[in-house]
């Protein structure tokens, strides 16, 4: 396929007086960390090799304000979260996908409050769906890999079996690591964590994740969230094992599954 | 008759002073702030069933759980004994229920027998693994010695309890056999018959009576000391896991509590609605700095936690040495409650500056000098990562976590206060709607 980096802006599509099918909600860490972007790249190639008709807001997403909320700050957060419930209001926003989790679940569980009705989905649970309707196909490729559960996505959305079953569709099998599923250990990040330093103690989180990711021998550790991926990246530079160990979001083993890097 | 005239007035003097006791407790829990958690009573008699009664959350270490259900059931069970004690104490007889229930009191007693046997090996396990094995989170920093000494007192009266029953019943056993009009044929009660032949008999009658009338005693007053004991121990879930657990908040973990006093002043200065806002008022304070700032339901959460550390040795902030515990979170606030309940009964003029001669003696009015902050400190409510991994642990459904966001919320909003590094994000948040500070346009990934 040509050109399967193209991205819809929401604002053209309404010139045109077009609705598309979903809203590709990029989040802060998808459109400025450097490291994130990549997934928010990879996730462009499935959506449009899948043919789906997507758009982003671009400069008129705002932070859903996940971090000032979880930090205390309920007055950033609410004049964000009003902010882009608006916005969805003028665009006649149905559907969201996201593939980071903090967003997808203040866009799901905390914007109703708020005035929302929009359906929002994880990128995991979007992607599912069109590999069923046939929409996309995955190629497999054996190997082994671990898989760490964002708390975001794990514990406090209960999504647990999706991004296994996506990682199976791949081929590969999954050493788990000891905490796994509604045990998974944190990475760190969530919070607001991940803005400030740590307070004192013996360790950092991270480490503490990769150390026990690294136990289980796979060589490979995939996520389901640009702020893990960081976390889990950062600990194995501290563990010098970023040459032999690599960290993907599930989108990103699709892109490459499929050769369409 | 004088053993009934005895057993009378420590049954008033029992029940007069549980009742204090106990309607200081909800007195306590009233001291927070309304929230209305009623609604979807299928799921929260569910949950109820589940948990509370069912124990589901307790199975996934199944060890500790075996051994606690053996002290749960007995519990339930010996509660039925109890009515026929009190029975019995109040009119002078003896055990009134054996010969009208015939059988069916042989099985009871015995269930209750078996059941107190397999207690008894719990207790002794429960003791060895507190104090003989170290399980770590029973000796967590965050485990005083009152903690430590409120659980192994529990564990011995538990002790006291079996023993109040063996002897009770294997005094009774061979005393039927010397003395059946007096006392009545209970039938071949599971384990005393086996233990009867080998302690009691052979004693002399005034012998057996003695031990018998001792057990009785013992077991009793064993009971009535639990029911004063409990509202000042962790041990007071055995009656609040039930409620807490039927009014455990429902909604979406992910979604924290959310403050419509915001939603509307935000609304009104994004022009979404007609400005109402007072601007003559005084700023409100927002989240919490005191237990009355908080949910009654974490009052009450914090009167039913266990201090089984479940929670604290799962949370990622403790496991890799930072000083948040969230155990602690709520033993603090149960303290802290407990405090207030003391200057609220005491009435010390000096603690209620604006206080009206008429008006009655409330925490509006009261002023320690002392808040929740006087016991959490900061460095531990900005270590949460907001992981939910306490919530999912608790048994019995505390949340630890809410009562954390909203000292954060007190600390940020009223305060003005908080870790250093989250001020330049909130500028960030509220100036270019990232917390990172950009050079370039949020789309410029696009063309990169
Ligand atoms: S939510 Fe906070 S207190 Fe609870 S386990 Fe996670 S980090 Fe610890
Ligand atoms: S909050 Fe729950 S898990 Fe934590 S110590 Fe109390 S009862 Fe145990």
């Amino acid at each position: 396929m040509e050109q399967d980096d193209k991205v819809l802006f929401m604002s053209d599509m309404a010139a045109q007086g077009k609705e598309p099918e979903i809203l590709f909600w990029v989040g802060c860490a998808g459109s400025y960390d450097t490291r994130a972007q990549k997934i928010t790249k990879a996730l462009v190639k499935i959506l449009n090799h899948a043919e789906v008709s997507f758009a982003i807001l671009g400069k008129e997403e705002n932070c859903t304000g996940d971090p000032a909320r979880r930090a205390g700050n309920e007055f950033v957060f609410q004049m964000l979260a009003l902010q882009n419930i608006e916005t969805f209001k003028m665009y006649n926003v149905k559907r969201i996908v996201t593939f980071c989790p903090h967003c997808f679940n203040t866009l799901k569980n905390e914007y109703p409050e708020l005035g929302s009705t929009v359906e929002v989905v994880h990128h995991t649970q979007f992607i599912k769906e069109l590999i069923e309707s046939g929409r996309l196909q995955v190629a497999s490729a054996p190997g082994e890999v671990t898989y760490h559960d964002s708390c975001y996505l794990g514990r406090i959305n209960d999504i647990y079996d999706i991004p296994r079953d996506l990682i199976t569709a791949m081929g590969k099998t999954i050493e788990e690591m000891p905490r796994s599923r509604s045990r998974g250990l944190c990475c760190g990040a969530g919070g607001a964590q991940m803005f400030k330093e740590d307070e004192p103690g013996d360790k950092r989180i991270n480490i503490e994740r990769i150390e026990e990711a690294l136990e289980t021998g796979a060589e490979t550790i995939l996520v389901n969230c640009p702020f893990c991926t960081t976390m889990i990246e950062d600990g194995l530079k501290a563990k010098e094992k970023q040459e032999s160990v690599m960290v993907y979001d599930l989108s990103e083993m699709i892109v490459q599954n499929n050769g369409w890097n | 008759m004088l053993q009934v005239v005895i057993f009378l007035i420590i049954l008033i003097v029992v029940t007069y002073v549980a009742a204090m006791r106990y309607k200081r407790i909800y007195r306590n829990i009233k001291l927070g702030k309304d929230e209305d958690l009623s609604g979807d009573e299928a799921q929260r008699w569910k949950n109820t069933l589940l948990v509370a009664f069912g124990q589901k959350k307790m199975f996934k270490r199944i060890v500790p759980a075996i051994f606690h259900f053996f002290i749960y059931v007995a519990f339930l069970f010996t509660q039925i004994e109890l009515i026929e004690i009190i029975i019995d104490g109040v009119t002078g007889r003896h055990r009134v229920f054996a010969s009208s229930l015939g059988m069916v009191y042989t099985v009871l007693i015995s269930t209750i027998e078996i059941l107190s046997f397999l207690a008894l090996i719990a207790t002794f396990i429960f003791l060895a693994r507190r104090n003989a094995l170290k399980i770590p989170r029973f000796h967590f920093d965050d485990m005083g010695w009152w903690p430590k000494l409120d659980a192994n007192l529990i564990l011995l009266g538990e002790l006291a309890l079996v023993i109040g029953i063996f002897t009770m019943n294997g005094a009774d056993m061979a005393l039927q056999q010397i003395d059946p009009t007096h006392y009545p044929d209970t039938g071949n009660l599971a384990l005393s018959s086996l233990i009867s032949p080998l302690l009691f008999e052979g004693l002399g009658k005034d012998m057996l009576v003695l031990l018998e009338r001792a057990g009785w005693w013992l077991h009793v007053l064993t009971v009535f000391a639990f029911i004063l004991y409990l509202p000042i121990s962790k041990h007071l879930h055995i009656f609040l896991a039930f409620p807490n657990v039927y009014f455990a908040r429902l909604r979406s973990r992910g979604a924290i509590m959310n403050m419509p006093e915001i939603t509307k002043e935000v609304s009104s200065m994004l022009g979404l609605t007609e400005d109402t806002t007072d601007m003559s008022a005084e700023l409100p304070e927002f989240g919490a700095k005191d237990i009355d700032d908080l949910s009654w339901k974490t009052i009450m959460d914090a009167y039913s936690c266990t201090e089984c550390g479940r929670c604290t040795s799962v949370c990622p902030a403790h496991i890799t040495g930072k000083k948040l515990s969230p155990r602690k979170i709520l033993m603090d606030i149960r303290d802290r409650t407990e405090e207030v309940a003391a200057h609220l009964d005491t009435k010390d003029d000096k603690l209620f500056p604006t206080r009206q001669p008429s008006e009655e003696y409330s925490m509006k009015h009261l002023d320690d000098g002392k808040s929740l902050f006087d016991y959490i400190t900061r460095e531990e409510i900005h270590a949460c990562t907001t992981c939910n991994a306490c919530v999912e642990a608790c048994p019995i459904m505390i949340d630890p976590l809410t009562p954390i966001l909203q000292l954060r919320r007190y600390e940020i909003l009223t305060e003005a206060a908080g870790p250093k590094d989250w001020t330049p994000m909130f500028t960030n948040l509220e100036n270019s709607s990232s917390p990172w500070q950009m050079p370039q346009e949020r789309d410029a990934w696009v063309e990169s």
